[in-house]
């Protein structure tokens, strides 16, 4: 059976495998160089203001790079799901090839989980190479713009850490269901692909906020943690900072009894913290007067955040992961339980 | 995983007919039971694929399962082999229930309607698939046999022609060494010539391996030939089932003066009646001899034996009208 799964599967296993092998090839001989570039780059800045100036360029001259790689390593599971799983059965099926199979000396239930488990295991194991390899080469591009964005933000979570094992798993197994369910190879692979899109539109949105309860709490707006302040016609809005590399949920203005602000009042916003003029030769920091941000202290204005920590990566990744594989288990629960019984 | 039962007699398989023969071929000694099945139904949605199937086949035969399209015939096999599970009764293969475990699979050879291959697998692959898959999987036979078809071990079974296709899976359906094989209308969309070749090499494999056999189609021709035994599937129930010359010895074709059915002597069961102003022509079963002598007693050959049973089915208005 190991054999039969092993060549029915060689074509489209050698296909991403060796996709693979030639992406793994070119970050490892251009790594070592993107690695001394960085290295050398902060080392000869001199000044604070000179390092996160290099650090910007740094990554914007690789970003175009940095997002194909990230590209791969998210599309990975959706490919797996699409071009592994959906046809596992659905061919069978389709060719009435599967009435072959069932009548060698081999159970249905051995044969099925032969080829979900090797195909699954490869699945994952597919997915694993390219985010080790993305993130091992992606290093210092991840060290250079930690302060603007983190790995913990949706799409970049996404494509690091241990998730992308899951997400392939879960596609894989998606693919099987779907293709157990539909019986035919080219509908299953349209309906996997759909399905598996959503989930990975809907997961960052509504799931992984609440897979951990976030941080949230009002805090006072100083200079030290304001991100924004923009003043469009009569109304303000403020934006604040919860902290190096967070992944913010909600963030928005509260006023004294914790109400939530929709516009702040216009006098704040022509008064103390009105747009400064032209200060040609002022070494003043950029931003606001301290008045504007003493106002609100005055007023009672506070901005309400909700927010998970950057140290939060680890325990969401897992978490997510730990969601995708009690899905994972489930649809293959259902695969087996569907083949045994209502498929002839 | 199933023991096998202990033999049981096979007299009980020709429940439908009394058996009129006294003399039992040698083949017919080691007769156990092949396939046994008890109120047997398969229901999809409403509609019943196959209702209330008792038949009893014995061992060692070569059975045909004939009857029309959509008569269950792919229903009853693919019970039989464990590829459906019934919805009502109970079925058991050599003992065994169908696909119950891999013993039970080894046992039973399945040859699928259209025959099944693997088009992306070459002829070797399949032979390797085949030895990878079955236990009792017999090389030789496999390699021989492909030798003799001059099959190009070489060469995709999606590139072979229908007739080689069949004969590939009947290739993996014999050397998997079963003791009994199922074939679902393996021959349908050959032509008639390769339709020969794989009757007479499925005729040879039964012969050589004493394999018990049963086949399906909806030609009798196919039938005639190779099966010495024979169930009439029609409508989702079985119509007649009994050894072939035991069928054909007891009915008779009667023709003689216009005369209503019902005053038949007791123990003649018309299967089949018409009728002309003046003449009546009827198709009766009967263990006994005929003695009326009104009635010109004739043969009655397979085929008209099987369409006169599958003309005769309950639902099918009579062709009668007695005016």
């Amino acid at each position: 059976m190991i054999w039969l799964t092993l060549r029915q599967f060689r074509l489209q296993g050698a296909v991403v495998f060796a996709g693979l092998a030639v992406l793994g090839a070119a970050l490892l001989i251009t790594g070592p160089g993107l690695a001394d570039e960085y290295a050398a780059g902060t080392a000869s800045c001199a000044t604070d203001n000179a390092c996160e100036e290099f650090a910007r360029q740094f990554v914007i001259k690789h970003q175009a790079l940095y997002g194909a790689l990230l590209a791969i390593v998210v599309g990975l599971p959706g490919l797996v799901g699409v071009f592994w799983g959906a046809p596992l059965i659905a061919r069978e099926i389709e060719a009435g090839t599967h009435r072959l199979a069932w009548n060698q000396s081999v159970t249905r239930t051995r044969w099925l989980a032969v080829k979900v488990g090797l195909v699954g295991l490869a699945s994952m194991a597919a997915a694993g190479i390219a985010v080790f390899a993305v993130d091992r080469w992606s290093d210092p591009l991840a060290a250079a713009a930690a302060p603007r964005s983190s790995r913990i933000m949706p799409l970049l979570f996404d494509a690091h850490g241990i998730a992308p094992v899951g997400y392939a798993a879960f596609a894989f197994a998606l693919g099987v269901t779907v293709g157990v369910l539909v019986r035919r190879t080219l509908p299953a692979m349209a309906i996997t692909l759909a399905v598996f899109a959503a989930v990975q539109v809907a997961v960052p949105l509504w799931v992984r906020p609440h897979l951990i309860p976030p941080e949230r709490g009002a805090v006072a707006i100083t200079s030290g943690n304001l991100d924004s302040l923009m003043l469009h016609n009569d109304s303000l809005t403020v934006r604040t900072q919860a902290g190096a590399g967070t992944w913010t949920l909600e963030n928005h203005t509260v006023d004294a009894s914790g109400r939530k602000v929709e516009k702040l009042p216009a006098s704040i916003g022509a008064g103390p913290c009105a747009p400064p003029g032209p200060r040609p030769g002022s070494d003043a920091p950029p931003g606001p007067a301290q008045e504007c941000f003493d106002a609100f202290a005055q007023q009672g204005y506070k901005q309400y955040v909700v927010y998970h920590p950057a140290d939060r990566f680890w325990p969401l990744q897992w978490a997510e992961t730990g969601l995708f594989a009690v899905l994972t288990l489930g649809l293959t629960g259902f695969c087996f339980y569907w083949t045994r019984r209502r498929i002839s | 995983m199933t023991a096998d039962r202990p033999a049981i007699s096979c007299s009980a398989g020709v429940r439908f007919l009394p058996r009129l023969k006294a003399g039992v071929s040698a083949r017919r000694a080691r007769c156990t039971t092949a396939l046994q099945a008890e109120g047997l139904g398969k229901r999809y949605g409403k509609r019943w694929a196959l209702s209330d199937c008792t038949l009893d086949l014995p061992a060692g035969r070569v059975i045909g399962l004939v009857g029309p399209n959509g008569a269950g015939k792919t229903t009853l096999l693919n019970l039989a082999v464990g590829q459906l599970t019934p919805t009502a009764g109970g079925i058991r293969v050599l003992g065994g229930r169908p696909a119950s475990g891999p013993e039970q699979l080894a046992k039973v050879g399945y040859v699928a309607q259209d025959t099944p291959t693997y088009a992306g697998l070459t002829v070797a692959e399949h032979l390797k698939l085949g030895a990878r898959l079955n236990p009792g999987w017999d090389d030789a036979l496999a390699r021989d046999r492909i030798e003799r078809l001059g099959l190009d071990p070489a060469r995709k079974a999606g590139k072979l022609s229908g007739g080689q296709r069949a004969q590939l899976a009947l290739t993996l359906g014999i050397a998997k060494r079963p003791r009994l094989l199922v074939l679902d209308e393996p021959v349908a969309a050959l032509d008639p010539l390769a339709r020969r070749e794989f009757l007479q090499g499925l005729m040879e494999a039964a012969v050589e391996h004493s394999l018990s056999v049963v086949l399906s189609s909806h030609l009798v021709m196919d039938l005639e030939r190779t099966c010495d035994y024979l169930v009439v599937l029609v409508e989702s129930r079985v119509r007649v089932a009994g050894d072939v010359d035991d069928l054909l010895a007891a009915h008779h074709r009667l023709t003689g003066p216009r005369r209503d059915p019902a005053t038949l002597p007791a123990g003649q069961e018309v299967v089949s009646e018409s009728h002309t102003d003046r003449q009546s022509t009827l198709i009766v079963r009967t263990d006994g001899p005929i003695h009326d002598p009104a009635w010109t007693v004739g043969q009655v050959g397979l085929e008209d034996l099987v369409l006169a049973y599958m003309a005769s089915s309950p639902s099918r208005p009579s062709l009668e009208a007695i005016r």
